[in-house]
């Protein structure tokens, strides 16, 4: 039987797969796109931000044909406390128009249009496929065996682009079992709503998105955020927290998430909506620390599988397609030089080193540590913010000088004012 | 000792026989089988259209209606004992080409798309007349010994197309068959396990037959990579109406006499009682269910005696 071979396999058709997939294949490889799913984007629940760039470099004007959900043109933060809440928004119109900044994309349809385009170039897309080993000639990745009958496959060099929890870098050794602490459980529902109450509900131009994330009491003292994002004719809306956080509190992300949906503020914006799924899935949000090796030899390690998310950001997509297109052209050089050990593959990591991506994880690569040993920013603070505001609303015949000891005496009882300057200063690491 | 190994022998040469005259008689049994398979969306995701009372398919992914898969695996199941030939027909857009390439990966030699604007907007009567005109043409070719198909589709439930086609070419007719016991060495006659709701009915018919399959008879089996791949690149031949003689007036919207008054989900069947012995009021609810058991029985046997 004559073996099966390509210039290159990829593994794991989502954004990083399917972007050095597309790239290689029209530079003329001979390129195999393997996926799990019935189809790219079957297995994928993702439903949030997507920022354009880089995607706009990689497809001028994607936006024209993409199914996108809505261009965000508005972004707010509400810290909620027991009944109520204080917000911040930044609302930009021009976001709202090209280049956009960022649209909400349900991935599962934006995957299987990106794929479609990787297939029209070349890429040959072997769906419903397994990978369940790799196949090394001495340290050198030479293929990857799959769960059907005579399912292996020989390429000069693998792409890994097979999400969190890798099963490529496990197989190549390059790591072991993900830390709870390195990865957020996000569970998320989608709520149906029409297109025209979406758009009064959130003061929305047609076409036009926001997302809203929450911080406060519900959290349960827990490291993550709550969210809503405006899709065309749907909601998403749900929390991402530690996973090891979950487990600690033992807190059923199904009661969370009730608990959010009938806050007194929220509730009304989801008012007659119909929950038409139920998600959950991790996210490697470990940041700079809980990078794996990128690359080892004849494999590269590509998206979520490389745990490059910004959590703090909701980078993630943006981020997956970038180390795709960085994988692409360092597997060009390789192919070049006609060598693709460890020694031209690590050009790869000097690319991501150099751009936004690992700059800006290594700038917050303080972040999560002190979020972790911090759990006042989720819960203590939103509700001093709240309870200040309050009092100073609220008119009681109270005069407003004492209102703002009493707002002041609140605050220093409930966190002590050392406690407020370390948090301050833990404040400006994070963000510095 | 020697009676035993003489039985033995006999029955070797018994069942040699059994083979010699399946597999190497002089007259051929199933050469050709062609395989019917609808491209269907995938019914969990479908939204109806309230206006048109259509399904709404826009978004929604397309997949080979399952029934159709087990039916295709049934056919290579026959391919692999009596080295037939089998094609698959399908009658649709260009992009069930898809749905076709699904059933070469798993083995299929051939897949023809019936695709042509005409054929759009057919209901089951103009679907069978279409599909009955493309077997007839299999048939002017060289024959063909036996179709297979799911035994209805997912989308519209109707298990009208198969029978559709049997009458329409004079095919003996076997539905929701789920086994196929076996062909007789003569080629003339199949014996089928038919699954009825109160049981199961063992059928002898004359070939050539078209039979209709529900999903026990075989598991559709995983592709092998090398054959996947090679269904990646497969392009189907496309048959238009001119191709298969159609005649205008029977095919698509205008060959199609139905249309739909209403759709509906049917409503939820309500939830049983359960009582637990331990119950607080449990002998007095166990007593009034009985009654109302009695009540319905008695009500029912009197309708019967009126009628």
């Amino acid at each position: 039987m004559n073996r099966i071979e390509f210039d290159v396999v990829v593994v794991g058709a989502g954004p990083a797969g399917i972007t050095a997939a597309y790239l290689l294949a029209k530079e003329g490889l001979k390129v195999a796109l393997i996926e799990r799913g019935e189809f790219p984007g079957a297995k994928n629940v993702m439903g949030g931000q997507f920022y354009s760039y880089p995607m706009r470099d990689i497809i001028p004007e994607f936006w024209e044909a993409a199914p996108l959900e809505r261009a965000v043109s508005e972004k707010q933060l509400w810290l909620l406390s027991r009944e109520s809440k204080i917000g911040f928004s930044y609302k930009n119109p021009q976001f709202g128009a090209p280049p956009y900044n960022a649209f909400t994309v349900l991935r599962a349809k934006f995957d299987r249009w990106y794929a479609e385009k990787a297939r029209q170039a070349g890429v040959v897309i072997i769906p419903e496929t397994l990978v369940t080993g790799i196949i090394k000639k001495g340290t050198q990745v030479i293929g990857v065996k799959t769960g059907r009958e005579n399912g292996e496959i020989y390429a000069d060099v693998v792409v890994a682009a097979d999400g969190v929890n890798s099963l490529l870098s496990k197989y190549a050794g390059l790591h072991g079992e993900i830390e709870s602490r390195n990865v957020a459980l996000a569970v998320k529902e989608i709520i149906e709503l029409p297109q025209g109450v979406i758009e009064d509900r959130f003061q929305l131009e047609k076409g036009q998105g926001v997302t809203i994330e929450f911080m406060g009491e519900f959290l349960k003292g827990m490291v993550g955020t709550g969210f809503i994002y405006t899709n065309k004719t749907t909601l998403s809306v749900g929390i991402g927290c530690l996973l090891s956080d979950w487990v600690d509190n033992g807190v059923s992300p199904y009661d969370l998430i009730e608990d959010l949906k009938s806050h007194p503020v929220v509730r009304p914006l989801l008012q007659k909506g119909t929950v038409k799924e139920y998600l959950a899935h991790l996210i490697p949000e470990g940041g700079y620390r809980s990078l794996p090796p990128l690359y080892t030899d004849g494999m590269l390690v590509t998206g979520d599988a490389a745990m490059l998310v910004n959590g703090l950001h909701q980078e993630g997509s943006n981020l997956a397609i970038m180390s795709g297109k960085f994988a692409a052209e360092t597997i060009l050089e390789a192919r070049k030089a006609g060598d693709y050990s460890a020694r031209t593959l690590g050009a790869y990591k000097k690319k991501l080193d150099e751009s936004f991506v690992i700059k800006d994880l290594k700038k917050y690569s303080n972040a999560m540590p002190l979020l972790e040993n911090n759990r006042h920013f989720f819960s203590t603070y939103p509700r001093l913010l709240s309870d200040a505001a309050d009092e100073f609303i609220r008119v009681d015949g109270v005069p407003k000088k004492k209102k703002q000891r009493m707002i002041l005496k609140g605050i220093f009882k409930r966190r002590g004012i050392i406690g407020i300057i370390k948090d301050a200063l833990s404040a400006w690491r994070i963000v510095k | 000792m020697i009676f035993f190994l003489m039985a033995l022998l006999l029955h070797i040469d018994i069942v040699s026989t059994a083979i010699d005259s399946q597999y190497c008689s002089e007259k051929v049994t199933i050469v050709h089988i062609v395989v019917c398979l609808k491209q269907v969306p995938d019914t969990t995701e479908v939204k109806i259209d309230r206006k048109t009372n259509t399904l709404i398919r826009e978004g929604v992914p397309s997949i080979a209606n399952p029934f159709d898969l087990n039916a295709v695996e049934a056919a290579l199941v026959l391919k692999e004992k009596y080295g037939a030939t089998v094609t698959v027909i399908s009658m649709g857009p260009p992009q069930a080409k898809e749905a076709l390439r699904r059933a070469i990966a798993m083995g299929a030699d051939q897949a023809i798309l019936l695709s042509d604007r005409s054929f759009a907007g057919a209901d089951t009567l103009a679907t069978s007349y279409t599909l009955a005109q493309a077997i007839l043409k299999l048939q002017d070719a060289g024959g063909v010994d036996l179709v297979l198909c799911g035994k209805q589709a997912i989308d519209g439930d109707t298990a009208q197309v198969g029978p559709g086609i049997a009458t329409r070419l004079n095919l003996t007719q076997l539905t929701y068959v789920s086994k196929i016991e076996s062909v007789d060495a003569d080629g003339k006659h199949i014996t089928v396990e038919r699954k009825l709701e109160n049981g199961v009915e063992i059928v002898r018919g004359n070939l050539p037959a078209l039979l209709t399959v529900v999903k026990e008879i075989y598991k559709p089996r995983y592709a092998s990579l090398p054959c996947l791949i090679e269904s990646l690149a497969y392009e189907p031949v496309v048959w238009n109406a001119k191709q298969i003689s159609a005649d205008s007036s029977q095919i698509g919207l205008e060959g199609s006499p139905t249309w739909v008054e209403t759709i509906f989900s049917p409503p939820l069947r309500e939830g049983g009682v359960i009582l637990n012995p331990g119950d607080e009021n449990y002998d007095k609810e166990f007593s009034g269910l009985i009654d109302t058991v009695k009540k319905i029985v008695a009500e029912e046997r009197s309708k019967l005696v009126c009628s």
